[in-house]
């Protein structure tokens, strides 16, 4: 067992920590204000990742990508999780699910998207289907060889930007011993497609400048080329990407609750009050030596998760405790560092309240905490015939 | 053209230093250790000379212990060929770092020596000039451009009353300031190649250069901490404290 970083390792966190400092927070304040990333600033950071070779890193070479695995992605991601999500968005990570691409999908979807020349978004979650995905109400009916999509999606992260969206939709339903069960298939579709529509979302408390989108289907005419994978088998493909997107929430929730701490720290170092550092008083050291403590748990749990990933080890259980341990995590740690920096830590000139905000989401996106304790409980619970 | 350049493992610049408890130095355990920010400049300019043709390698020298190889990885990733480091966990002062430079020299035959104009940790600034000393090669210090011109080099430094431009003969050494470029980022294959490239690892007692200098650190202390200033309520205030109190008028 080794729990240091190869020299690769170390170099990759360094440089994306560098260009993080240097490319992402300086635009920050600039985006939280205007709510939006201007398309030049997208461009000039997916640019420079292209550049670099950091784009679509989690990609194999033969395709374009950067090759790396799932811990060293990990680790590159944790140090992106220390920007703003909308800016970090252009350090271009197409889905995995592409991977499923096949015959001409790989020219029109997987090659683009994984050189930057065209970027995509995920759609799953409706209005009426947020943790039970498979009550999902967009449908599509064979009509002529053809798919015709009704219905809408929301909560689609960065649709505003994307050239194509991968949307899960419901293709008919089948009989199970616990009642019928939704059959989903996984579709490609192209912004520009007749009756499809990608409409701006709410504004969010979380993350502003990271946009969420509305889809609507109005009797959108699909052709089979476009379903990624098999018919009625959307969720087969679906999996592996699930499991990757935990993982990002993860640790991007360490990498920023690491940032927080290095805000925590000189203040309660340098911060005078009753004549001494407040970080004298056991009250406030308790409560750094806390923090600390779970961020570094829940960093060892998620490069734990993407290493079993690595290792093709059952990694279910380990990716929901990662992502339920490293949210919670962030919300305490965030909340405990306002209280540190007082009355002065909710104010909008220092970057603390947003890391608050921001913080909320990431116990509900990509599976609630309850989900993911859900999926616990039955992987520990099931083999025992509860 | 081969171009040598010299990279030293100093604590990273973002670590606030603290003496260690004997005296005897800093405390290097435990922190983050990084290639030093002027070292980086001079890599970036020599690979900028390999990109334009004018040389055809880069090489890479460290000295110090052996951890000092993730430094010259560091700078593999950025682009340089190949690195060679002199390993020794003793104390090795300019005067010495310029002596072992001479020998890596004298095998290598490079066209351009590029050193930082100084380290962050001992901020001695003399590295540069010392070899130039030794080996009669010509210095261009505080270079903030470098430009081919004929078969020498057109360097601008940085001195206090503004730009000089001086033109030297090769081989030479250089010395970088701040301004001369902005150092790349490590590209993820070069990362990922560093591995991959040589790195000569050699004793120091195989190089046969003595690193006695006369010179010893004897005692490492904090600065002196400064008195907190007060603010005077008047003009008169002011006058009567500098003349009764700091007695500097």
């Amino acid at each position: 067992m080794h729990f240091g970083l190869t020299e690769e390792q170390q170099m990759i966190v360094d440089t994306v920590r560098s260009f993080v400092e240097t490319e992402i927070y300086p635009h920050e304040d600039g985006v939280e204000k205007a709510g939006v990333v201007s398309p030049e600033l997208g461009n000039e950071i997916k640019q420079k990742c292209i550049d670099l070779g950091f784009y679509a890193a989690n990609f194999p070479q033969e395709v374009g990508g950067g090759g790396l695995g799932h811990l060293d992605f990990t680790l590159l991601e944790r140090e992106l999780g220390r920007g703003s999500m909308g800016l970090t968005h252009f350090f271009g990570r197409p889905s995995g699910i592409l991977m499923a691409c096949e015959g001409e999908q790989r020219e029109r979807y997987l090659l683009p998207a994984v050189s930057g020349e065209r970027m995509d978004a995920l759609a799953m979650t409706e209005p009426g289907a947020g943790s039970d995905v498979r009550g999902m109400k967009c449908t599509a009916r064979e009509q002529g060889g053809d798919w015709v999509v009704n219905g809408s999606k929301h909560f689609i992260s960065h649709a505003d930007v994307a050239d194509f969206v991968i949307v899960f939709i419901a293709t008919g339903e089948e009989e199970t011993p616990r009642g019928p069960k939704k059959k989903i298939t996984c579709f490609l579709v192209d912004r520009d497609t007749p009756g499809f529509a990608i409409k701006p979302g709410y504004q969010s408390v979380s993350h502003r400048g990271y946009q969420n989108c509305i889809l609507e289907f109005d009797d959108c005419r699909l052709p089979s080329a476009q379903i990624l994978g098999e018919l009625h088998r959307g969720f087969d493909i679906a999996n592996e990407w699930l499991y990757a997107t935990r993982i990002t929430v993860a640790c991007m929730s360490v990498g920023r609750a690491r940032r927080v701490l290095d805000l925590v720290l000189p203040h309660v170092a340098e911060r005078e009050q009753f004549g001494q550092p407040i970080g004298r008083f056991q009250g406030v050291s308790f409560q750094i030596a806390d923090m600390i403590t779970s961020i570094d748990a829940a960093d060892w749990l998620t490069l734990s998760a993407a290493w079993r990933l690595d290792q093709a080890l059952p990694a279910n259980r380990e990716v929901a405790s990662a992502k339920v341990y490293a949210t919670e995590m962030l919300a305490d740690v965030t909340d405990k560092a306002i209280q540190l920096y007082g009355g002065m830590g909710l104010m909008a000139d220092l970057p603390l309240e947003r890391f608050w905000r921001d913080a909320r989401v990431e116990r509900i996106w990509d599976g609630t905490s309850e989900i993911q304790r859900h999926i616990i409980g039955r992987e520990l619970l099931r083999p025992l015939g509860c | 053209m081969k171009v040598l350049v010299a990279v030293k493992r100093v604590l990273d610049y973002n670590v606030k230093a603290r003496v260690k408890a004997d005296k005897s130095g800093i405390e290097l355990a435990n922190v983050k250790m990084s290639m030093n920010p002027f070292d980086e400049i001079a890599i970036e300019e020599a690979l900028r000379i390999k990109e334009a043709g004018k040389a055809e390698e880069v090489i890479a020298v460290s000295i110090g212990p052996s951890q000092s190889q993730e430094t010259i990885r560091t700078a593999l990733a950025m682009g340089a060929d190949r690195g060679i480091l002199i390993e020794t966990d003793d104390e090795v002062q300019p005067l010495a770092v310029a002596k072992l430079l001479k020998h890596v020299a004298e095998k290598e035959e490079p066209g351009l020596l590029i050193v930082g104009k100084q380290a962050i940790d001992d901020d001695a600034n003399q590295t540069g000039q010392m070899y130039s000393a030794i080996t009669g090669w010509p210095q261009a210090t505080f270079a903030s451009k470098v430009e081919f011109e004929g078969d020498g080099l057109k360097v601008t430094r940085e001195v206090d009353s503004g730009l000089e431009s001086i033109q030297v003969a090769m081989p030479a050494v250089i010395t970088t300031d701040l301004r001369l470029n902005e150092p790349r980022y490590a590209k993820l294959p070069n990362i990922m190649k560093a591995k991959k490239k040589p790195l000569e690892v050699i004793a120091l007692a195989d190089t046969g250069v003595s690193i006695e200098t006369g010179l010893k650190t004897v005692e490492v202390n904090e600065p002196e901490e400064r008195e907190a200033g007060i603010i005077v309520k008047s003009v008169d205030e002011l006058v009567d404290r500098l003349r009764n109190e700091a007695k500097v008028i």
